[in-house]
């Protein structure tokens, strides 16, 4: 087994707000390893961005309260010091945001807002610094990067801000790389394009990579592991092949039957989860799935337990109360098709 | 660039005919507004004053005398119809006082209201936060009249701390020259400080939160460098502007009231005085002086900005 760089355990992490306490994380626990690509997928406001950036202690505000631990190459983060995160944040762990087209200053020249990162880390100089920028531009496939280095970010489009984004996250060679939805705000060739960038990019300098999305298409390219969230709690963790043929939890049924595919008939709605996630501040007791889940029974108001279910394999794991068998019979929704039944426009 | 600036000259052209239009013709248009009688002095003959109508061409249109009163201005043959004095020279002797005033208080008020708004904004809430809060409103509040009649009458006359008005030539004595205007910058500079610190607070609050901030801490940069190079540099932006606009209204004799509290006999003063007397050619003179530097100011504002915020482009 390869070295184990993050390990958070038990995370928790809840708001203050004008509308009470809003849990956003709820104890999730995860590990990363030396090289590996962990998905954390799930819908919007599942929680998954603000572990991610909790890790980096960007969410930290008067109003947040956090509980669990983060380990980092034997750094504690979430009691960590700001000092001890300004060091870790970009040198050690890196991140890419959502929105590239926010997430760039936008009066100051790309170059200068890359070499103001690298030039944090490390006492080097300008001359020095900026070539490192342009063969870090050219590397993530900026064309002519000699020129585009002295480019302010209004004169690039979505997908060079995100290029520019990914290649300022490895400006200082990160051992992990955060990627909070790095493709939501692109088009569809775009993400092909930047999912491709950031696995290559993995495999040249070993980073391991946290990727986190809502969509499990992104995911099937890239990802080693997956760790699904619902509603600030991991509702299932397994490797890739685990979560696409063997799903557990009837929400990533409903996740892996709302991927609309080329192969299959089109159906004349896209299918989609019914209902909407519950609101953190206010979670329904026991399984917090349990309001939209066509499979809900009377063990569902009691919280299941993230535990091995399936006999010989301890590395997947997931909270449904339901058996095993029970749930391979109940997700398949047409031949070798998985989804949720009563997903809206789904083929059952 | 040079497309800029020749659009820039031909609006100020403009603007300044503009001005001096309508400001010609106000002055026609008062009642007792009448030149001659200021000019001939106590119980003038008819005679006197058809003599000094036709001297000085008021039998003359309007158009005409308007003509020649902006061609006096620029040749500086202008004279003031009360005091017989050259109006252009008056301004030049005035200018010195008038920038040194504004130069000044335009630094002060400019540094004070940037430390003041980015320490508000980062305290937001706090204790200090509505502390200052009140403070600025305060100082937005009290008229620069009262203020500066307040000041000159303890700190300078009462308590003699401060000189009681007056003002020496920096080149005479720069100490004294400092010492002079340290109540006048003061007194100019509250208002502005008061007004431009509440507007930078709510800038930095409103750029705290945008992205590319939370970026600026994820790259690993100090809480320090987050807020100089990142958040306060895109907050004073639009406060540039309104810095440019301030400055170029004091510069042109626009700080009529601390000039008078403070008596530094400066462009504003002689504005005041001006306009209490009717005195068309002085009013004329420093109206279009005033609303030279607004334009030019405006222009340099303008490539400030440019140069700021490369998204914008000069045409």
């Amino acid at each position: 087994m390869a070295d184990r760089i993050l390990e958070v355990q038990d995370l928790a992490v809840s708001f203050r707000t004008d509308e009470g306490i809003v849990q956003a994380v709820d104890g999730v626990s995860f590990q990363l390893e030396a090289g590996e690509v962990l998905a954390i997928v799930g819908e919007s406001g599942c929680g998954k961005s603000v572990t991610a950036m909790t890790i980096l202690g960007l969410t930290r505000s008067p109003n947040a309260r956090f509980e669990g631990v983060i380990h980092y190459k034997g750094t504690e983060l979430v009691a960590a010091t700001d000092e001890e995160l300004q060091r870790i944040r970009g040198a050690e762990i890196a991140m890419i945001f959502q929105d590239p087209m926010t997430s760039l200053n936008p009066v100051m020249k790309i170059g200068d807002q890359i070499m103001e990162q690298i030039q944090e880390h490390e006492g080097i100089r300008d001359a020095e610094a900026r070539d490192r920028v342009i063969d870090l531009l050219d590397r993530v496939g900026i064309p002519r990067a000699q020129d585009r280095v002295d480019s302010y970010p209004f004169e690039f489009s979505g997908g060079m801000r995100q290029r520019v984004m990914i290649a300022m996250a490895l400006s200082c060679n990160p051992s992990v790389l955060i990627a909070d939805e790095p493709t939501t705000a692109l088009d569809v060739t775009i993400q092909a394009q930047i999912v491709q960038r950031i696995r290559e990019l993995r495999d040249e300098t070993g980073a391991a990579v946290i990727l986190v999305t809502h969509d499990l298409g992104v995911v099937a390219d890239i990802a080693d592991r997956i760790t699904v969230m619902y509603a600030g709690r991991v509702v299932e963790e397994g490797t890739l092949d685990d979560i696409f043929y063997d799903p557990q939890h009837p929400y990533t049924w409903g996740l892996l039957g709302s991927i609309t595919r080329v192969d299959r008939p089109r159906p004349d709605r896209l299918p989609a989860i019914a209902g909407l996630p519950p609101s953190l501040a206010d979670r329904p007791e026991g399984c917090h799935f349990r309001p939209r889940c066509p499979h809900e029974f009377s063990e569902c108001t009691k919280v299941p337990p993230l535990d091995p279910r399936i006999p010989g394999e301890p590395h997947h794991r997931d909270r449904c109360w339901l058996s095993v068998e029970e749930k391979r019979e109940l997700r398949e929704i047409g031949p070798g098709e998985i989804g949720l039944a009563g997903e809206e426009g789904a083929a059952a | 660039m040079a497309r800029f600036v020749l659009r820039r000259v031909v609006g100020m052209v403009a603007v300044l005919f503009a001005i001096s239009v309508f400001t010609f013709l106000i002055f026609n248009v008062i009642p007792n507004g009448d030149p001659a009688l200021r000019i001939a002095g106590r119980h003038p003959t008819r005679g006197q004053l058809e003599t000094i109508r036709s001297q000085w061409g008021f039998d003359k249109p309007i158009y005409v005398q308007y003509g020649k009163t902006m061609e006096k201005v620029f040749t500086g043959d202008l004279v003031s119809y009360s005091t017989q004095l050259d109006v252009d020279q008056e301004i030049i002797n005035d200018i010195p006082r008038t920038f040194c005033l504004a130069i000044g208080a335009a630094i002060m008020w400019m540094v004070l209201a940037t430390v003041l708004g980015l320490y508000t904004a980062v305290k937001a809430g706090k204790f200090s936060d509505r502390f200052l809060t009140v403070l600025a409103l305060i100082g937005i509040s009290m008229p620069v009249f009262w203020v500066g009649a307040l000041m000159n009458y303890y700190l300078g006359f009462k308590w003699k701390i401060f000189p009681n008005g007056g003002y020496v030539p920096l080149t005479r004595d720069p100490a004294q020259w400092a010492y002079h205007l340290i109540l006048p910058w003061t007194a100019l500079s509250l208002l502005f400080i008061g007004v431009y610190s509440r507007i930078l607070r709510s800038n930095v609050l409103d750029t705290i939160n945008d992205d590319y901030v939370r970026t600026a801490r994820a790259k690993g940069l100090s809480e320090r460098q987050v807020m100089l190079r990142h958040v306060l540099r895109n907050s004073l932006i639009p406060i540039i502007s309104l810095w440019g606009l301030d400055f170029g209204a004091v510069l042109g004799g626009g700080a009529i009231l601390t000039e008078t509290v403070f008596d530094l006999q400066g462009v504003g003063q002689y504005a005041a005085e001006s306009i209490g007397q009717l005195d068309v050619p002085p009013v004329l003179a420093i109206t279009m002086f005033g609303a030279f530097f607004i334009v030019v100011l405006n222009t340099v504002v303008d490539i400030i900005y440019a140069a700021l915020d490369p998204r914008i482009r000069l045409t």
